[in-house]
């Protein structure tokens, strides 16, 4: 309550996101139809308050008869799976690489960053699209290609930190005390620098949604007919005219989900560590 | 400082050669350019013509180093569909539209973005700055590509105001340009408010003020002009963002750019038009990346990182 009190927004947004995991956990006995199978005489039917439409499809059908309800909530699972294990992946690379460089300086830390700086310079979305093209459009690869482009993210920031968890005088003393480098860097490096990256990885969820619906629309996301917000507006482009529901609730959905990430993110943000504000930048 | 520069410029070479090692190699790996050019009654003879006329049938060092070769005097070959154009042409020749959409997206961002920053952080907690917060959470969470369909269903069907796509004139220009801008006047909005926020309370802003300058005097030259430099430290990650917009944007309205030539040589295989488009590409990101370089050692002498 007082939580509420001081800090509306954070408990608004959490609160939600909380919901959208839910939803999406839950969603096949939430969704009233099979999200890949239509009815093919019950095509392009409009929301329930259109002329036309029926309390039967309440958001209405796409092209192919399929409910755009069902498919949404489905999309759902795409969008939490493809943000937690992407983010996961490159939190834990990018996050051992970087405590690794902070910790061990020298010639280590300038290979690293070295290779964080390139990994920075290459445009991200056509290499993303090369990838998918190469491997193929599969939930795994849009994975590994999400995962690589946000790893340097997290080495920065991580390396960052430990410089200055380094110069804590407990770290001398567990050096002093004959622990290995590798025990001070998980053990005593790594709890001190978690909060910071945790941070990063919440502030990562609404670009990861918005970078995975661009790859989805641009036709290397998860292939159809699995249901994913991005390709669901790929799929409705041709429509907007005529159908303008099949790509305005998944682009809905997008823009909901990701600014309660965003805000979760920043009030996140503001209440632990205020000073990364400015070393995350945007 | 001539150092970092040095450091800079030896990293972009190297991020340009993984890149031109990546698209040579993808570009192999990504199915057979032959089956898709052939129909699939062609004869045994047809296929290997064509293979020793791509030098597809060469080992792949020596392809690369033929590849590379001739990428450094712009030659890339023609593409592999359509009339068989050389393939840098038609880059050069999609080059100019996109251009012409990102600079625009750039002025409409820095116009909008700065003063929509330095109006929130001067009056921060106000109504304003709210507005202007919610309006940055927006412009961040709405994805480019869905909002380009939304204007073109709101402004060219509903509203009948502007053209659903095309290009030529002015008016072509307008949907395309804002909604690729979206996303980055958020983004530099709250990156200059946050840097105005820090520059008006520090010491040579208190002094300003006990020496009676004018509020507007202080805000508008004093402390914006000392929160421009993050703004261009992340001028590279803009022009990244620009480029990502350009190959959605262009998408969606048809624009004759080379982010739509990317994708769709991406689409059809076409080796030769996908190695230019994106060599070039890169090169133009490294070009910005460290002109960047150069501006930020020259407002700040004290980088040495």
């Amino acid at each position: 309550m007082i939580l509420f009190r001081q800090r509306p927004a954070l408990v608004i947004s959490a609160g939600i996101c909380i919901l959208l995991i839910c939803i999406a956990l839950i969603a096949p006995w939430l969704a009233p139809y099979d999200p890949t199978a239509g009815n093919l005489l019950d095509r392009l039917m409009p929301p329930f308050w259109q002329e036309g439409g029926s309390l039967q499809y309440l958001l209405g059908t796409d092209v192919l008869g399929r409910d755009i309800l069902s498919r949404l909530l489905y999309g759902a699972r795409i969008s939490l799976a493809v943000c937690l294990i992407s983010i996961a992946i490159a939190a834990v690379i990018g996050s051992t690489l970087g405590i690794i460089a902070g910790y061990m300086g020298g010639w280590v830390e300038s290979i690293i960053m070295r290779l964080v700086d390139i990994a920075v310079s290459l445009p991200a979305i056509l290499l993303a699209l090369l990838f998918g093209v190469l491997f193929g459009p599969s939930f795994s690869n849009i994975i590994i290609i999400i995962g690589f482009l946000l790893w340097s993210q997290f080495a920065r920031m991580a390396r960052g930190e430990t410089l200055k968890v380094k110069q804590n005088d407990y770290i001398d003393l567990a050096r002093t005390a004959g622990c290995s480098s590798l025990d001070i860097m998980f053990r005593h490096v790594l709890p001190n620098v978690a909060a910071s990256l945790i941070i990063l990885a919440t502030l990562q969820v609404g670009t990861v949604i918005i970078i995975e619906a661009s790859l989805s629309f641009l036709g290397v996301g998860v292939p159809p007919p699995t249901a994913a917000w991005g390709s669901m507006i790929a799929e409705g482009r041709s429509y907007v005219i005529s159908a303008w529901w099949i790509a305005m609730f998944p682009g809905m959905a997008i823009m909901f989900t990701v600014i309660a990430a965003n805000v979760l993110g920043d009030e996140l943000t503001d209440l632990i560590n205020p000073a990364l504000r400015n070393e995350i930048g945007i | 400082m001539t150092g970092y520069l040095i450091k800079r410029l030896v990293e972009l070479m190297v991020a340009l050669l993984i890149m031109s090692l990546l698209v040579f190699s993808l570009a192999r790996l990504t199915g057979d350019p032959v089956a898709l050019l052939l129909s699939d009654y062609a004869t045994e003879e047809e296929r290997t013509t064509l293979t020793q006329q791509l030098g597809l049938d060469k080992p792949l060092t020596e392809q690369y180093v033929i590849f590379i070769t001739a990428a450094l005097q712009g030659d890339f070959g023609n593409s592999i569909s359509g009339n068989q154009q050389p393939a840098m042409e038609l880059v050069l020749e999609r080059l100019p539209a996109s251009l012409m959409l990102a600079s625009a997206a750039m002025i409409i961002s820095l116009l909008a973005g700065v003063p929509m920053g330095v109006i929130a952080a001067a009056r921060r907690g106000s109504k304003t700055d709210i507005l202007i917060r919610v309006f940055t959470l927006l412009g961040q969470s709405i994805p480019v590509f869905w909002l380009g369909m939304v204007f073109i269903y709101f402004f060219s069907v509903q509203l009948g105001w502007l053209p659903t796509s095309g290009y030529g004139s002015l008016v072509h220009l307008i949907l395309p340009a804002t909604s690729m801008a979206l996303f980055t006047i958020a983004a530099i909005t709250r990156l200059t408010r946050v840097s105005m926020i820090d520059a008006l309370s520090s010491e040579y802003i208190k002094l300003a003020r006990i020496k009676g300058l004018p509020e507007r005097v202080i805000i508008w030259k004093h402390a914006l002009r000392n929160s421009l430099i993050p703004l261009v430290t992340y001028m590279g990650t803009f022009f990244a963002m620009m480029i990502t917009g350009a190959v959605v944007v262009e998408t969606v309205f048809s624009w004759p750019g080379i982010g739509r030539l990317a994708y769709q040589s991406i689409l059809d295989r076409d080796f030769p038009v996908m190695q230019a488009v994106v060599l070039t590409t890169t090169v133009l990101f490294m070009l910005a990346n460290f002109a960047v370089d150069l501006v930020y050692v020259w407002i700040d002498p004290r980088i040495e990182r």
